[in-house]
């Protein structure tokens, strides 16, 4: 089942290199450089000692014992992904692309971010090293994530508004595209999911296949088996990928995306772009889009800034045609119900975009039988969010 | 390297105007606007002042929600216009009109998506049943271009590709063999917009760029004035404005005033491009 991608960067009919003809050469010397330095025994060492002794990998397996109990069904068990440095999951991608800039000889490191969390984990790395970082964010998510706005400062990183279009991530994606075109010698550009032009798709989903592989051999030490259910929110899907990938070729794994349901995917009030999308291509890449009938793209809607993009990773799309993970949505409301009874039964704040998870985990783990065991990634935690939050509770903080 | 003979054998708009214009030793004008900006009926009566002005080549974009190689200038354009309602099957129907009066050759410029949904088979049938003659896709490139040029070829319509300053020999020669029409080579690295400086390094992007290609080569991006369209036709087959003409667009009221000043400004632009 782990097909992909082809030497073009295709999973089926989706992902590719639609890019300016300017990025061309810049996305084949990465590529390039990745090929070379993936299979480098110190490039890997020295990947395997910042995720361990920076980012504190590996990260705990934990069985929600009391999240279990009250839902009935199966076990479940957490990811923890939120124990990383700055909070989720996005680091283990940072570290891997920003030791790649280093030996790629580029000086200054450009991301987008939607939540923040992807724009923190690039500060940090960027401050780590010592270089120059520009980061794009909606002039929308900049009021969201005010918390993370500061901290990407603190770390040094100037934050650039993008008040195009609908201000969130996917104008964020376009500005930082049209800065590397411009900057396109210097620069190395961090995208932070599995979405973009190849190589972005599959260099992402390795650096994130940590999750899995860790988790993989963690249940089999726990529970002497494999799991039966994987679930992990999608808004791009690169904390999604990281624990389905290294499960794909078991084949009794049955694994659960979960996509931005906003308020229900019956208007346009939501991000899940499988869900309730088609496909086309945007950001580089063919893959399930929200779009109209004539490919304009539309404005998108989730109360997690994270979800919030009207795009998906192409393997995903390809994951979704195949039949081999499925996809699901979950609204607003529902994301909250998870955010609140994590917190409340184990003590854990996730993010709204892991709450979406937690929220599937919640309607379905009732469903299944209580010998069976069910991974959720708890991809960040819900520092971030508190705002957002407290708003849709009316409390006043 | 001489161009490969195309399949079809009757010469295009692009090719005989090109021919023509290098036997008479003179460069090409290629005028950008967005169609629908600020509506298609006075995009119509603008591609008219633009060739009564001295435009050789019209390139029209299409509008898109998300264009990631453009500068601001053109955003806003293509959010009016996108605003006012414009779809690819306007800008269709806008070139079927503009060909009831004008033979001057159109080239449509925009974004994939647009013509994925559109259906990349059934846009090049209608391309061609409105007179359009070449077609440029910015996030296309030779690598993701098949699903296109085979309909696009079918029906004898250019695919034109870009090709910048980042782009090597081994890219040129692989350009030059799927494109044809001209070559669009991009002055600069960054979006389309004016800007004050033109690269020295245009002649010999140009030299080679024709060399490995064997096609025509307009220059664009960044090019906003008649002694910078000079200049750049010093070398150049052609020169490509856009941002220039679309900022007139955009802060003149009225439409008499608005082709009054595009046409001036397009006059001086051609005088520029024939002391070249």
């Amino acid at each position: 089942m782990k097909t992909g991608p082809d030497k073009n960067g295709h999973f089926g009919p989706y992902g590719g290199r639609y890019i300016s003809e300017t990025l061309m050469p810049a996305v084949i010397e990465l590529e390039e450089a990745y090929k070379k330095w993936k299979v480098d025994k110190e490039f890997k060492e020295e990947l395997r000692f910042y995720l361990q002794e920076y980012t504190g990998r590996p990260t705990p397996l934990y069985y929600a014992e009391r999240l279990t109990k009250k839902l009935g069904g199966a076990k479940i068990y957490l990811k923890r992904e939120d124990l990383c440095h700055t909070g989720a999951h996005k680091i283990n991608n940072t570290i891997g692309q920003i030791l790649l800039a280093r030996r790629m000889g580029k000086k200054r490191i450009i991301a987008e971010t939607g939540a923040g969390q992807h724009g923190v984990a690039t500060a940090t790395v960027a401050a780590m090293f010592g270089l120059e970082c520009e980061i794009f964010m909606g002039s929308e998510d900049i009021v969201r994530q005010k918390p993370n706005v500061f901290r990407m400062k603190l770390l040094g990183a100037k934050v650039t508004p993008v008040t195009s279009g609908s201000c969130t991530l996917k104008d964020a994606m376009n500005e930082a595209l049209r800065d590397w075109v411009t900057n396109v010698y210097n620069t190395f550009y961090i995208i932070g999911t599995v979405a973009g032009p190849h190589p972005y798709p599959m260099l992402v989903r390795d650096f994130q296949s940590v999750i899995g592989k860790e988790a993989r051999a963690q249940i089999k030490k726990f529970t002497g088996r494999l799991p039966d259910l994987l679930v992990a929110c999608v808004g791009g899907g690169s904390n999604a990928i990281g624990l389905f990938h290294p499960f794909l070729n078991d084949k009794k794994v049955k694994m659960v995306g979960v996509e931005a349901g906003g308020h229900g995917l019956k208007g346009h009030y939501h991000a899940a772009s499988i869900t309730g999308g088609t496909p086309g291509v945007l950001h580089g890449n063919k893959t399930y889009l929200l779009q109209d009938k004539l490919g304009q793209i539309r404005e998108t809607h989730s109360i997690s800034a994270g979800l919030d993009y009207p795009g998906v990773g192409p393997e995903h799309a390809w994951l979704n045609d195949t039949g081999r993970v499925k996809y699901e949505a979950i609204t607003d409301t529902e994301a909250l119900e998870g955010f609140k009874a994590l917190t409340d039964t184990e003590g854990i704040i996730p993010a709204l975009e892991s709450s979406h998870a937690i929220a599937y985990a919640m309607k379905y783990a009732p469903k299944m039988k209580k010998s069976e065991v069910m991974i959720v990634n708890l991809s960040g935690r819900g520092d971030k969010d508190l705002e957002t939050v407290s708003k849709a509770l009316n409390y006043k903080l | 390297m001489a161009k490969k003979v195309l399949k079809n054998k009757v010469p295009g708009r692009l090719e005989t105007l090109f021919t023509a214009l290098k036997n008479e030793g003179r460069h090409a004008l290629i005028t950008f606007i967005s169609a629908g900006d600020p509506d298609m009926a006075t995009t119509e009566e603008l591609i008219y002042t633009l060739e009564r002005s001295g435009a050789d080549v019209i390139e029209l974009g299409i509008p898109f929600s998300d264009p990631m190689a453009d500068g601001p200038t053109i955003q806003a354009s293509y959010e009016r216009a996108l605003k006012k309602g414009a779809t690819p099957g306007g800008v269709l129907k806008l070139v079927g009109n503009v060909r009831k009066k004008s033979e001057i050759p159109i080239v449509l410029f925009g974004y994939y998506n647009p013509i994925l949904a559109y259906g990349p088979e059934r846009f090049a049938r209608n391309a061609r049943r409105a007179g359009v003659d070449g077609v440029l896709v910015v996030d296309l490139p030779p690598e993701e271009a098949d699903e296109l040029k085979g309909p696009l070829d079918a029906v004898g319509i250019d695919l034109i590709f870009l090709l910048t300053p980042t782009s090597d020999t081994s890219r040129m020669d692989r350009v030059g063999r799927v494109g044809s029409g001209f070559i669009y080579f991009v002055s600069l690295t960054g979006v389309t917009g004016a800007r004050t400086a033109l690269s020295t390094k245009i002649p010999s992007y140009v030299k080679k760029a024709r060399r490995h290609t064997g096609l025509p080569v307009g220059v664009g991006f960044g090019i906003s004035t008649p002694g910078q369209a000079q200049e750049v036709c010093k070398s150049a087959d052609g020169v490509v404005v856009g941002s220039a003409i679309i900022n007139i667009i955009a802060k003149t009221r009225g439409k008499k005033k608005l082709l009054g000043a595009v046409g001036d400004f397009v006059s001086k632009l051609k005088r520029g491009v024939n002391r070249a």
